[in-house]
């Protein structure tokens, strides 16, 4: 027994770190008060970017790194749309999920013989190293090496919001622009470097579906876990602690799928399926509204318009 | 006048133009070290905007500005922090769910190395200065906790805070109750004999009268004077802002009070948290009476409102209006039995500002016959009738009938709201706030509309948060406190002093 609860453990936290980095992408970028929906499509860039560099340079770390590189390039057509011309962030966020797997699909078939799937390659080691625990019950607690930086991010995330001034600026800027303009705090620039960081962080997740828990990035690597991320943020108060712990129970969801779905017990594995999704809703019924959003998420700051 | 470092601010001959528009047409500003300077002109005159120039957030077209008596420029309000000039802005700005020190100290933080925040020592420098100029508050408590008056003080602290010396108030007693105001004028007394300087812009001649040493007045972007306060009145005042005689006190004949319009029995209200605020108020205003209810805001006065207006659920109680019984019914019911409304908040409940004016002078009338039949409305019938109005209660600027309501100032947009009011000669007018963010003249229009329509016949509920012009207008003063009439009286049987005792909740009739 303590050996599945072990592999529940593994499982959750597996699925939960893709959600974790997406979810601290919308934290930083609605903390700063720039509506972020295209995480999803963030996600799909820096799935995808991970695996081709992986693959070409046979280094699963640098893959990781160029998804945060692409993730902040695509992050940074988000900040000129919204903050520099003031467009509506949420189109400019449905832009880009739109963009993104198209992006995706054409460079895979650009680099990979018009296939849809990139082949196999090498992806990030386990925590403890890809042999250590092997063959023992706690063998499924040896996790994915992304789960400790997922982990690390959050609590960094959570350092810089409410212990530097950076986070007191920052987190003034998404509450009352205006405020922040007065005392000299420039509120563009700052939103600017938010909305980078989310791309980046967006990338990272997305990096981190392809390089452990798949070796093989496909057009459905990214199903809705940038949407659930969003979910999470709402979930999480707009916290990088809050939404850590919405996405661990989210990645539960989909961890029971993967374990109640195989079992002996019949439950047909399309209902499982749904899980995440089901529960995603029923979260956003009861605490969209209820939960305080930033005063200035999703308002373009004018100089001057009060 | 000669430039002196006696000076602690002095702009000369300062022009400013927004298009074609002259904003400030060769304005003097002469401010002395430790001094309290008013500046007064009606909204849209220029005082802002003059501030403005002073905190480098709009650059002049023309004059000159010298500090101390040396000459300098100000290019943005990082600048003008550094020449130790501070603003409190007339909508504050706070973060809500920041602490006072947090917002104190923001954009210059206290901090240890690399960036990290110290909290502690941030709060012992708020306590210092908190300490140093008498200005109490709890440096922990999240600003949406604390009140108006608090917030203010947060605002006043920040600027002290970054050393500044000269201290710009925007319009700064606006949001205040009438102990809040006493509160600052004495700080403000404080700061001078500290060694700073203030600057208020205002409109409220009464409080220039009780704070400040000197008054300069702007009247359309031109300069028309600074005076002596000491040496002047309330009246000279007045018409050196409007160029123009103003009556400050209404002239009106006495009440001839008829039936029973309005009666109200044992109301209770619930607020939109639940909680009762109105909680047995009975009232009766009869028709040709003007009945102002003074009290504190949020005493259940908004309540009580709304229940005549049916926009709220009334928990017991009657309200009839010409004998019938209106409560529980609808707004629409409301309307159809002769009473109009002019609410508080004329950008949130009295106008829809994108809509032209013509399209805002039939909100409640659009539906009768004579502005469209069916589906279609005739538009050129309501631009007529918008046209009429326009003429009738001088709406500026002419022609406006077809333009959006939200280009309208302040005291335009409240006649539009008041001629569309009156237009459908109600019986009973309740007018709430009707003159909040008004100048000097637009205040006079609104209180000699609210006579005339006493004086054809209707009855008037005047509610507001202004003393002053609840027992100027009123024939039958009414006290609401705590969600009941505390005290009634006819006007002229009662002071100033009994009243506010009243409205604090001490002493009963």
């Amino acid at each position: 027994m303590p050996s599945s609860l072990f592999l529940l453990i593994g499982i959750t936290l597996m699925y939960s770190t893709p959600l974790v980095f997406g979810a601290l992408s919308g934290v930083i970028s609605e903390r700063s008060g720039v509506v972020n929906i295209g995480i999803e499509g963030m996600m799909m860039v820096g799935a995808f970017t991970a695996s081709a560099v992986s693959y070409f340079t046979g280094n699963p770390w640098l893959g990781f790194l160029a998804a945060g590189l692409t993730g902040a390039i695509i992050a940074l057509l988000h900040a000129f749309a919204s903050i520099t011309f003031r467009a509506d962030q949420t189109v400019s966020g449905v832009a880009i999920n739109l963009l993104a797997p198209g992006l995706a699909l054409f460079f895979c078939r650009r680099l990979f013989d018009n296939a849809a799937m990139t082949p196999v390659y090498t992806t990030l080691p386990k925590l403890f190293g890809d042999k250590a625990l092997a063959g023992t019950p706690y063998a499924s607690l040896n996790v994915d090496v992304t789960v400790a930086l997922g982990l690390v991010a959050a609590v960094i995330m959570w350092f810089v919001l409410y212990k530097t001034k950076w986070g007191l600026r920052v987190r003034a800027v998404g509450e009352h622009p205006a405020a922040a303009d007065t005392l000299g705090i420039n509120v563009e620039r700052t939103r600017y470097v938010c909305v980078i960081v989310s791309g980046m962080l967006a990338g990272f997740g997305g990096a981190s579906v392809t390089l452990a828990i798949v070796s093989q990035f496909t057009q459905t690597a990214i199903s809705g876990q940038g949407f659930i991320a969003l979910a999470a943020v709402i979930f999480g108060k707009w916290r990088p602690h809050g939404a850590y712990g919405a996405c661990l129970l989210f990645g539960l969801a989909q961890a029971l799928t993967v374990i109640l779905g195989g079992g002996d017990i019949a439950i047909p594995s399309q209902l499982m399926a749904m899980l995440p999704y089901i529960l995603t809703i029923i979260v956003l019924v009861l605490f969209v509204g209820r939960s305080v959003a930033p005063k200035a998420d999703g308002v373009p700051y004018r100089k001057g318009a009060r | 006048m000669e430039v002196s470092p006696e000076y602690a601010v002095q702009m000369h001959g300062i022009v400013k133009t927004f298009g074609s528009f002259r904003a400030l047409d060769g304005v003097d500003l002469d401010v002395r070290k430790q001094s309290i300077h008013a500046i007064l002109g009606e909204n849209g005159a220029g005082k802002s905007t003059l501030m403005n120039v002073l905190y480098g957030l709009y650059q002049a077209d023309g004059g000159e500005l010298f500090l101390n008596g040396e000459k300098v420029s100000i290019n943005s309000p990082t600048e003008a922090i550094k020449h130790g000039i501070g603003m409190v802005h007339q909508h504050f700005m706070l973060v809500e769910n920041f602490t006072v020190t947090e917002n104190i100290v923001l954009g210059e933080e206290v901090c240890g190395t690399a960036g990290v925040l110290d909290m502690a020592k941030a709060r012992q420098e708020v306590v210092k200065i908190v300490e140093e100029y008498g200005l109490e508050v709890d440096p922990d408590a999240l600003i949406e906790d604390i009140t108006v008056g608090m917030q203010q003080r947060v605002e006043i602290l920040k600027a002290l805070y970054r050393g500044a010396d000269t201290l710009i108030l925007d319009e700064p007693t606006a949001v205040l109750t009438p102990q809040e105001i006493g509160q600052l004028i004495k700080i403000m007394r404080d700061l001078v004999s500290k060694g700073k300087t203030i600057i208020i812009i205002t409109h409220k001649l009464k409080e220039i009268m009780s704070s400040a040493d000197e008054c300069t007045i702007i009247r359309r972007g031109r300069y028309m004077g600074t005076v002596d306060v000491a040496q002047t009145n309330e009246a000279e005042l007045a018409s050196k802002m409007v160029g123009r005689h103003v009556n400050l006190h209404v002239e009106k004949s006495p009440s001839r009070p008829g039936e029973t319009v309005l009666s109200i029995r044992d109301l209770h209200v619930k607020d939109d948290r639940g909680i009762e605020v109105v909680k047995g108020l009975s009232l009766d205003v009869h028709a040709g009476e003007i009945v102002g209810i003074a009290g504190i805001d949020g005493n259940g006065q908004r309540e009580f409102v709304d229940a005549i207006d049916n926009l709220v659920h009334a928990e017991s109680g009657t309200i009839e209006v010409k004998g019938k019984q209106i409560q529980n019914t609808t707004p629409r019911n409301t309307i159809e039995t002769g009473v109009a409304t002019v609410p508080s908040d004329r950008h949130r409940w009295g106008l829809v500002l994108p809509f032209s004016v013509a399209e805002n002078s039939v909100l409640e009338r659009h539906n009768e016959e004579r502005f469209g039949k069916g589906i279609m409305l005739d538009l050129a019938k309501v631009e007529e009738f918008a046209r009429g109005l326009i003429e009738e209660y001088d709406i500026r600027p002419e022609g406006c009938e077809s333009q959006p309501a939200a280009g309208l100032s302040g005291g335009n947009q409240q006649k539009v709201i008041i001629a569309r009011e009156v237009s459908g000669e109600p019986d009973l007018l309740v007018a709430v706030q009707p003159t909040r963010g008004l100048d000097v003249g637009a205040i006079e229009f609104v209180h000699k509309s609210l006579i005339r329509e006493r004086d054809r016949g209707a009855a008037i509920l005047l509610v507001s948060l202004e003393l002053d012009e609840v027992m100027d207008v009123s024939d039958t003063i009414a006290v609401i406190h705590d969600g009941q009439i505390v005290g009634s009286f006819e006007q002229g049987t009662v002071t100033e002093e009994q009243i506010g005792l009243l409205m604090a909740g001490g002493g009963s009739k």
